[in-house]
């Protein structure tokens, strides 16, 4: 199998990271330039494509960028954000090969030779890719080649290439300029002095004396773009748990407007865990709120259980928006962060081929979930039988996957039990059943000694009730057969 | 055979295929229904069961006369079939030997405890529309027509059948429900069919519960 490599070039990533994490996006980041802010001098990183058609370009002054556009606006850039992205996307790509490597900067390369047979052929991949990533929010330009170096020099020239044999690799990288092959910038800044500027004059020259003045470096890049020689990559290996963050440039204080940024941040999780074919079990929220005004407010936690994993962005979002609802967050929210510290390994539950869809279509711990994150953890059970004589402790509530006690032939019981027994309101009318004595619990103390009737009373209601052993003692009200 | 002809009639063909034209039996046959288990409410019921997809009411005076058994029959075809049943804020315990004794399997007989009113509202909702639940009863104290028109609503979506317990004062008030089933105690257990969808609502009681001396 020859390998092929795609290059997913990044080409405004810091852009990307700003504007995935905005609301209105386009609208006021329409100026939007990125400076360096570790500089004395800052200097343009990157521009928005209105600020670069007046003409800004990395690397000017803010006093020259604002020349050429009044307009400017500028943040500063922020490489960790960038990182976070390129991780993330790192993990999108992970979910077509394992082969993912970070290695270049400006470009996330991954092996597909092993992938088209599954998701292929490249065009329709191709399509699949774009789609997935402009849902993303990433601007993106890819190239399919033989070799990495290859095909991200290909990209930097043109976004769409698809050359798929090496043979004609050669052919295609021939025709590019110097600038394109990630060459040291020393040499490439010789080679154009020597009057080259395409690789393929590059390549004719004759290798000794390349070697003797460039040393073996140069050489080596030009085998491996060429694919003369092996181009070994670290390959990018996902994290075992899930966190990211989002900050805001002003305070959020609506739970409505805090949606937007959980979305992307819920979508992200999704992403990544479909990459790595897991589920969420357990979430946290973690809303930050602003350390100057809130000194001593740590941020709020939001912790979210669910009965099984689950990885439908649709599901997790209603299940955090039921929260954001009913919890209190104190304060104003200058952050949030989602973060998924454990992953299980994920399973679909199976549904019936021919079962007619109906209703909203979730299964039961998808509704319990959604219950127990408005009503409480403890709202939502089940009931079993207990192997007990006493009444109150003939049931509890069940247990996951827990044997229920055999059925015990028992006299009449009432469908309705009362938590505590009552005095029972007046004489009953006639006596039903009974008695039924029980005399138990000497062995743990929790003893009782009561005789059980059914009785109907003045209303015509069936009742379960009970008297102490002796006859003479009021009447207490236990259950109803209702 | 002497309907068949009248059907077949191209005048009053016509004439029914108006839809101003509405026939009390028209969709008869496309009813889901579960059968109650008692006969005689069964054969006074237009459907032959509870109608799926639709809120019964069950109104009734005191507690302890019947109102649950009218149901359990219901739940316990329901549960063995393997389907979910939730009891939405239920007013006492539901006693799990009694239930168990009565065929209801508790694997799938769910509990949802509220803090309010509201909230069992908002959860019979959930449940009734989430297309998980075969049936969901509560017990709404304070519902509004409109709460239960939402309540209706959302058993039409998920295809659930809905049992809202209210007191026997509300037979007065409208109600959006399919069915309405008064449950009195005189001589035993006897119900009433106020009010059902697709048929007149037959004039005598049912007997529930007869009147007994002793049981067992």
């Amino acid at each position: 199998m020859t390998m092929l490599w795609a290059a997913l070039l990044l080409p405004q990533l810091g852009l990307d990271a700003l504007m995935r994490n905005s609301p209105d996006a386009g609208a006021n980041l329409q100026n939007l330039a990125l400076i360096s802010c570790d500089q004395a001098r800052p200097t343009i990183v990157d521009a928005m494509p209105a600020v670069r058609a007046t003409g800004v370009r990395r690397g000017h002054t803010l006093a020259a960028a604002h020349a050429l556009c009044p307009q400017l606006k500028t943040l500063p850039h922020d490489p960790a954000q960038e990182q976070k992205l390129r991780e993330l996307l790192a993990g999108w790509a992970y979910g077509y090969s394992s082969h993912v490597s970070l290695r270049e900067e400006e470009a996330i390369l991954v092996e597909i030779g092993g992938s088209l047979k599954l998701f292929g052929p490249w065009p329709r991949m191709e399509q699949r890719w774009r789609a997935e990533l402009n849902a993303l929010g990433i601007s993106h330009r890819l190239a399919v080649a033989p070799t990495a170096l290859g095909a991200l020099a290909l990209a930097r020239a043109q976004d769409g290439v698809f050359v798929g044999n090496p043979a004609t690799l050669r052919q295609a990288l021939d025709a590019l300029p110097i600038a394109h092959a990630r060459i040291d910038a020393l040499a490439a800044e010789a080679l154009r002095g020597m009057g080259l500027s395409r690789l393929r004059e590059v390549c004719a020259l004759p290798r000794a004396g390349l070697v003797r003045r460039f040393g073996a470096a140069l050489a080596d890049h030009l085998d491996r773009l060429c694919g003369a020689a092996p181009d070994p990559l670290p390959l990018h290996r996902p994290p075992d748990r899930f966190h990211a963050r989002m900050e805001f440039d002003h305070e959020i204080e609506s739970s409505e407007a805090l949606r937007f940024p959980l979305r992307r941040l819920i979508d992200d999780l999704c992403a990544f865990l479909t990459s790595r074919d897991g589920g969420v079990q357990q979430l946290e929220l973690v809303f930050e709120h602003d350390p100057l005004q809130f000194k001593q407010l740590a941020p709020t936690r939001i912790a979210i259980g669910l009965q099984s994993p689950q990885r439908d962005a649709r599901t997790l979002l209603d299940l955090c928006a039921l929260r954001l609802q009913a919890g209190t967050i104190p304060a104003p929210v200058r952050a949030l962060a989602v973060v998924a510290a454990q992953l299980p390994p994920f399973v679909p539950l199976a549904r019936d081929l021919f079962d007619e869809p109906r209703g909203a279509q979730l299964d039961w711990p998808q509704l319990a979930d959604r219950l127990r994150s408005r009503l409480g953890s403890e709202t939502v059970y089940a009931l079993e039988t207990a192997d007990d004589p006493r009444p109150e402790r003939a049931w509890r509530k069940r247990v996951a996957a827990s044997n229920p006690a055999s059925a015990r032939k028992l006299g009449p019981r009432p469908s309705w039990l009362l938590r505590r027994p009552q005095p029972l309101r007046g004489e009953p009318r006639r006596i039903l059943a009974g008695p039924e004595r029980i005399e138990a619990g000497w062995w743990d103390g929790g003893d009782l000694r009561r005789d059980y009737y059914v009785i109907e009373t003045r209303e015509g209601q069936r009742a379960w009730a009970f008297r102490g052993i002796g006859g003479e003692e009021p009447w207490l009200l236990h259950g109803w057969f209702a | 055979m002497a309907v068949l002809a009248v059907i077949t009639n191209p005048s009053i063909d016509a004439v029914l295929r108006d839809p101003r034209i509405w026939r009390g039996s028209a969709n008869d046959h496309e009813v889901a229904f579960v059968p109650s288990g008692h006969a005689g409410l069964d054969a006074a019921l237009p459907h032959r069961g509870w109608t799926q997809g639709a809120m019964t009411e069950i109104l009734f005076g005191v507690d302890g006369i019947g109102e649950l058994d009218l149901v359990l029959p219901a739940l316990a075809r329901l549960t063995q079939a393997q389907r979910h049943v939730v009891l939405v804020a239920p007013p006492y315990l539901p006693y799990a030997p009694a239930l168990a004794a009565r065929d209801i399997d508790l694997g799938y007989l769910h509990c949802v405890e509220t803090s309010s009113d509201i909230e069992a509202l908002w959860a019979a909702e959930q449940c009734l529309r989430s297309g998980v639940c075969s049936a969901v009863l509560c017990w709404p104290r304070q519902a509004s027509e409109r709460a239960l028109r939402r309540l209706q609503v959302a058993a039409e979506f998920g295809n659930a059948l809905g049992f809202a317990f209210r007191a026997a004062r509300a037979a007065a008030n409208p109600s959006p429900a399919a069915t309405r089933v008064e449950v009195r105690a005189e001589e035993g257990t006897r119900l009433r069919i106020l009010k059902c969808r697709g048929a007149n609502p037959p004039a005598r009681s049912i007997p529930l519960r007869p009147v007994v001396a002793y049981i067992r």
